[in-house]
């Protein structure tokens, strides 16, 4: 963008961000707490918030992120549990970007050291102190976040693990939205350490409007696993961002799905800077609507040599609806033998919908394997009537083919039975849907 | 059982009429055969059979047991017991060969008003039916006919018709591809099917499978209509002399 052009973006944001930032008050907490706040609010400040001219905004619409309120949001009953609710698990139960502390289990599993957000905050020494915002700040560039900067800014809730040893159990935070109205912020701060292991599940709409940020520094040889199922609240807006670093032999994976919501932003920023380190990064979606919209942005860093990552994105759209994906490989110079793979593809059910793709690649290194594709397809006609002709009614031939469609994103959940009951959840959805 | 009546089909996006005035009728516990050149329209019946979108019924009429086939759509077709063994049958990555038969299965019963199968007895009924046409567990997991040699395709659809046991089969060159062993498999499988209360519909080019599958009627069909209709001695006709001469003798 030329530089007058830029001055000009920068005015136009200006009003818009400190129209927020009015409306908003700064947490307590110890001093390295306020500095670490002092700083993400610099950083709003200086890149002002989201504006549909800014590069990475075109496809999807950020007002309704970015404005003072929170646009409503009725509650929606699914008449089930939330996933994952009849597992072995340590159990956080959030209402509305609030931990409620008596529905939730003690903050308590060996192999881990688990704090409230809040808490860890009030200390004048804590191991967050060198971490807290730091990743984020670091995923600020090339590719500006205001709104992960905002939420490092003003959250006040929200998980801080340090991982020691191998839980036995998987952490789940279950995200409640029960006013109409809720605003959510919350930070999860994540350190593995060295050769640790962990997995974190995800489930529920959180708020009616929520923002979230986790940071996850995976140590060396450490592992990181995470699985989450965005909430089914038909109104509700999110928009999250996950940064990762990743160290020397070190795994990260994560899996998104996402059916329903009115605009979900999911930003995933991974740098690989250890050798040998291994990402993969994965979403299913399934939107239905034509005021449904869903973002997958994606930003991948080879900075070291021998690593590999996997951006495999699905999105399965009908009557209108929109899916994004803005996903892109960077090699740096000297990220040798790097093996990256982004896939990125929808299923369009119908005319109206479309899926807007922004696919890339930027390498300064020789000696690497990196491809990328992205498609968008209807549905197989003649496979359809196959299913048809052998008595599968229209609408379960449909789920059938779109979960075969979603297959490849959903076998990316290394463990077989929460892939299993996602796949199940899923397939539930889809049948009471069409019934 | 089955009657298909002045049947009068083109294209639905062109104006090429391809089925022209077809007469048959096949009865419960018969196996009839039809021949014919190229392109005669023997598959487009078999798809209108079947309910396939991109043609139009100009005129004509099909019933199954007294029930109105077009009015209804494949799947309800297939319900009421229509079945079609493809001529090239259809590849779907991502759907398992079982679940896929089982949800088939299970739809239809549904669609009976019958309760469905539970997974432990539609185990039993599979890897039973499968064992007799030679299919291995593993093609049971696989993706439907993904992967598949042209013979195993052929023998899949023989495996769903079996375990589906429709009244009305229509097989469409279902012997093609199949190697001699494979070709007996099926023929017995086939067999194994024919009943009192069941129709056979089987397009083939090759006397071969009629030598297994033996036919009570033979119709041949050209440009659209049947032509002519005789017994099993009419299949050796065509494949000694072609259809020349009765092309011929019907001009
Ligand atoms: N969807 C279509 N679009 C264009 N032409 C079609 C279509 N379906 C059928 N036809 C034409 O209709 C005619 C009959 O085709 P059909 O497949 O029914 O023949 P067939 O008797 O089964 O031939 P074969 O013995 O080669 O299998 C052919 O000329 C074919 O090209
Ligand atoms: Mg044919």
């Amino acid at each position: 963008m030329p530089a007058v052009a830029k001055q000009k973006l920068a005015e136009l944001k200006r009003g818009a961000t400190e129209d927020r930032l009015e409306a908003m008050t700064l947490p307590e907490g110890a001093g390295w707490a306020g500095d670490a706040r002092g700083a993400a609010l610099a950083r709003v400040r200086d890149m002002g918030l989201p504006h549909p001219r800014d590069e990475y905004w075109k496809f999807t619409r950020p007002e309704t992120l970015t404005r003072a309120e929170a646009p409503k949001a009725s509650l929606f009953d699914g008449g089930e549990p939330h996933l994952f609710h009849d597992r072995d698990r340590l159990h956080l139960v959030f209402r509305d970007g609030v931990l409620d502390t008596s529905a939730s289990d003690a903050l308590a599993l060996d192999g881990i050291e688990i704090e409230r957000l809040s808490d860890a905050m009030a200390k004048d020494i804590h191991w967050a102190r060198d971490v807290y915002g730091v990743l984020e700040a670091n995923g600020q560039h090339p590719v500006q976040r205001p709104l992960a900067a905002l939420n490092t800014a003003y959250a006040s809730d929200g998980v801080v693990i340090r991982v020691t040893g191998k839980p036995a159990k998987p952490v789940c935070l279950t995200y409640l939205h029960e006013d109409e109205t809720s605003d959510a912020i919350l930070h999860h701060l994540i350190r593995v350490e060295e050769g640790a292991e962990m997995t974190l599940l995800e489930t529920g709409p959180a708020a009616a409007r929520f923002n979230k940020v986790m940071e996850v520094d995976v140590a060396d040889t450490a592992t990181f696993h995470h699985v989450r199922a965005q909430g089914r609240d038909h109104e509700r807006r999110c928009v999250t961002g996950t940064f990762a670093r990743l160290g020397t032999q070190s795994t990260f994976k994560s899996f998104t799905m996402t059916v329903n919501g009115v605009l979900t932003r999911n930003e995933c920023v991974i740098e690989l800077t250890g050798d040998d380190a291994v990402a993969h990064v994965a979403g299913a979606c399934v939107g239905d609507g034509d005021d449904f919209h869903h973002d997958d942005t994606v930003f991948v860093t080879h900075d070291a040599v021998n690593c590999e990552s996997r951006q495999v994105f699905k999105k399965v759209l009908r009557n209108g609806a929109t899916g994004v994906f803005q996903g892109k490989i960077l090699v740096k110079d000297g990220a040798q033998k790097t093996d990256g793979y982004q896939i990125s593809q929808s299923l369009l059910l119908d005319d109206d919908s479309q899926f807007l793709a922004k696919p890339e690649l930027e390498i300064y290194a020789d000696d690497v394997a990196c491809s990328h594709g992205s498609t968008s397809g209807a549905i197989d006609e003649t496979a359809l009537f196959y299913l048809r002709s052998r008595g599968v009614p229209e609408a379960q031939a449909t789920d059938l083919m779109v979960l075969a469609f979603l297959a490849e994103a959903l076998q990316e959940i290394e463990d077989e039975s929460i892939a299993e009951e996602m796949v199940e959840r899923l397939s539930g959805w889809l049948e009471r849907r069409a019934a | 059982m089955l009657e298909i009546n002045n049947l009068h089909v083109k294209l639905e996006e062109e104006d090429k009429q391809i089925l022209k005035g077809v007469d048959l009728t096949v009865e419960a516990g018969k196996v009839h055969a039809i021949m014919g050149p190229n392109g005669s329209g023997k598959s487009t019946l078999s798809y209108i059979l079947s309910g396939r979108d991109g043609y139009e019924v100009t005129d004509g009429s099909i019933s199954l047991e007294g029930e109105d086939v077009l009015e209804l759509e494949p799947e309800e077709r297939a319900a009421l017991g229509v079945f079609l063994a493809f001529q090239y049958p259809v590849e779907i990555p991502g759907v398992g060969n079982m679940t896929f038969l089982r949800t088939a299965l299970n739809a239809q019963r549904k669609a009976k008003g019958e309760d469905e199968m539970s997974a432990a007895d539609f185990l039993k009924l599979i890897r039973e039916k499968a064992k007799d046409l030679k299919i291995d567990a593993d093609m049971l997991k696989r993706p439907v006919n993904v992967g598949f040699s042209g013979g195993e395709k052929k023998r899949n659809e023989i495996l769903q018709m079996a375990v589906l046991e429709p009244k009305m089969c229509i097989l469409d060159e279902t012997d093609s591809g199949l190697d001699v062993d494979a070709m007996k498999l099926v023929a017995d499988g086939v067999n194994a099917l024919r009943s009192e209360g069941r129709g056979f519909l089987v397009i083939t080019h090759y006397q071969r499978l009629l030598d297994h599958i033996v036919p009570d009627v033979v119709h041949i069909m050209a440009d659209g209509r049947i032509v002519k209709t005789g017994g099993p001695e009419l299949a050796l006709e065509v494949e000694k002399n072609g259809y020349a001469d009765i092309m011929a003798e019907v001009a």
